[in-house]
């Protein structure tokens, strides 16, 4: 059965190819610090299950420090100049777009598909993990499809790959960082202590002030833990289900959808929230790194405002 | 309470703009340290939900397409397109894809775009040749409204399907505390919130033009 173990591999061997390409790359005059970076992360990809839980926690403190010390660069592979790019582009046109629709349609198809694909009863694909396992593929596919259609080197792919991720750096692994923290925190019960919190400064008697601190509350609670699953189960069970619902009779299906989207108003105003916050603003090449919060912050704080208007207009009988 | 502590150490090492690895270990040492963990239980603890969380970073897979794409003059292609457009703008481009993204997470599609495959090769070069001349700093927040654009369609898009992660916590949530809710009741009630998202979202966007277009004068 094709699972999560191969899609590690695969994610392990391009992690380990840059290492092996960054440490040839005389451009880069801290070339050793992502050869050593981006090979701790290759072999946590592809040796992570072997370590040990203490061996893993050494290799992210490993990685923490090379980035924390400042010793990742970014690497100047060989690419095509921006003039060379204009006479390509003139040249492939529209057809430049193919490649790229083609990652996902196929994620799409692979996980529409790969749920039913079985052989003699027997799931093909890991039935729990077709996305993943789609993306992979397509992303494989995709590659290989580029570097034919528009005659590529043979090292292109691993190349390129590794220019984009230099400019993410350490950031690439802020969202896997930030997903064990939540564990950590989990075990140590700082969820607990603000839903704790949040209910003794909720005042128990306006319905107003109930809605309006529950929508508040999944908005701070998601911008202190960078996730608004985090923050559903102790706002709702410490708010919601007692007063909104409880006390003032609210609709549990129309409560909890409009909590829901109010955590998500904090996920776009924190930098916790990894993958949606900095990490763009890395790939994008932008100077400050909380741009991209600033950009959308006023959308955030409306839409926070919007949902404690429309809860409080749909949520009750009237 | 002291286990709160960490949050503290997030907040303040972001605000002073450490490195953000280096942060998080100390947030969750701290944490770890104030529940009555020792050290190396910590980093046991860290190390394990790493590896285990390790599909998150499974995305960058894309990396190798996209640059291989970029080299053959992709960004290039979607800055030709819009050239040859005399009615874009860059917030019109936004404002369309806003709608696509909204209504591709709605169906379920959450994962056709994103900011690796889409927004840097595809989005962000055409807004910016939409907007053209930019200042420098015009450029900065060109991309940067490209990103949460992205973010946007997607948060207040997905919800309206029904077999999303979010719903189906929800639903699980509400069943243990003995309260049955169709996924169905939920994603209705995130159409109100989906629609006042386009609709601040995307007055902003027609508003940012009106913020590019006099320095953009400045620049030329």
């Amino acid at each position: 059965m094709i699972g999560l173990p191969l899609v590690y591999l695969l994610s392990g061997l391009m992690f380990a190819a840059f290492a092996v390409l960054s440490a040839g790359d005389r451009e880069n005059p801290k070339r050793f610090g992502n050869t050593a970076f981006w090979g701790l992360f290759a072999l946590s990809f592809l040796a992570g299950d072997h370590l040990g839980d203490l061996g893993n926690g050494v290799l992210v403190l490993c990685l923490a420090l090379i980035a924390g010390s400042g010793q990742l660069g970014v690497g100047a592979p060989k690419s095509t100049s921006p003039q060379e790019r204009e006479g390509l582009a003139a040249t492939y046109g529209v057809k430049l777009y193919a490649p790229a629709l083609v990652i996902p349609v196929l994620v799409l198809a692979g996980s529409l598909t790969f749920k039913h694909l079985t052989v003699q009863g027997v799931h093909l694909v890991d039935p729990k993990q077709s996305t993943l396992i789609a993306l992979a593929l397509a992303a494989l596919i995709a590659a290989v499809l580029s570097q034919v259609m528009f005659k590529q080197p043979a090292g292109a792919p691993v190349q390129e790959g590794r220019r984009l991720m230099d400019l993410v750096g350490w950031a690439a692994l802020l969202p896997q960082m930030l997903a064990a923290l939540g564990a950590v925190f989990a075990l140590a019960g700082v969820g607990k202590s603000i839903g704790e919190i949040a209910v003794m400064i909720t005042p128990a008697d306006s319905r107003f002030a109930a809605v309006t601190a529950y929508c508040l509350g999944m908005a701070a609670f998601t911008i202190m833990m960078g996730n608004a699953f985090a923050a559903f189960p102790v706002m709702t069970g410490g708010i919601a289900l007692p007063l909104v619902i409880g006390q003032f009779g609210g609709d549990p299906a129309v409560v909890c959808a409009i909590g829901m989207l109010s955590g998500f108003c904090g996920t776009l105003l924190t930098p916790l929230a990894a993958n949606f916050n900095l990490v763009p603003a890395a790939l994008l090449q932008l100077k400050d790194r909380y741009a991209v919060i600033r950009a959308q912050a006023p959308t955030a704080v409306l839409m926070l405002i919007v949902n404690v208007i429309l809860m409080n207009a749909l949520a009750f009988p009237r | 309470m002291l286990t709160l502590l960490g949050v503290a150490v997030i907040v303040l090492g972001f605000a002073l703009r450490f490195n953000p690895l280096l942060v998080v270990m100390a947030a969750a040492m701290t944490s770890g340290l104030a529940a009555g963990l020792t050290p190396v239980e910590v980093l046991a603890a860290f190390g394990k939900a790493f590896n285990t969380n390790r599909y998150v970073s499974v995305a960058w897979l894309v990396l190798p397409a996209i640059g291989v794409l970029e080299r053959a003059g992709l960004r290039e292609q979607a800055r030709r397109t819009i050239q040859g457009l005399q009615a874009a703008t860059a917030g019109r481009i936004l404002l369309a894809y806003l709608a696509l993204r909204q209504v591709a997470a709605a169906l379920g599609l959450t994962q056709v775009a994103g900011h690796a495959q889409t927004v840097r090769p595809l989005l962000a070069p055409m807004a910016e040749a939409a907007a053209e001349p930019l200042s420098d700093d015009q450029r900065q927040k060109v991309r940067a409204m490209s990103a949460a654009t992205d973010n946007i369609g997607l948060f207040f898009g997905e919800d309206i399907f029904l077999a999303i992660g979010s719903i189906l916590l929800i639903v699980g949530f509400l069943d243990q505390s003995g309260i049955t809710v169709e996924p169905l009741a939920l994603s209705v009630w995130a159409i109100p919130t989906a629609i006042a998202a386009f609709l601040i979202h995307g007055a902003r966007l027609l508003m940012f033009d009106r913020h590019l277009a006099p320095k953009a004068e400045d620049a030329a």
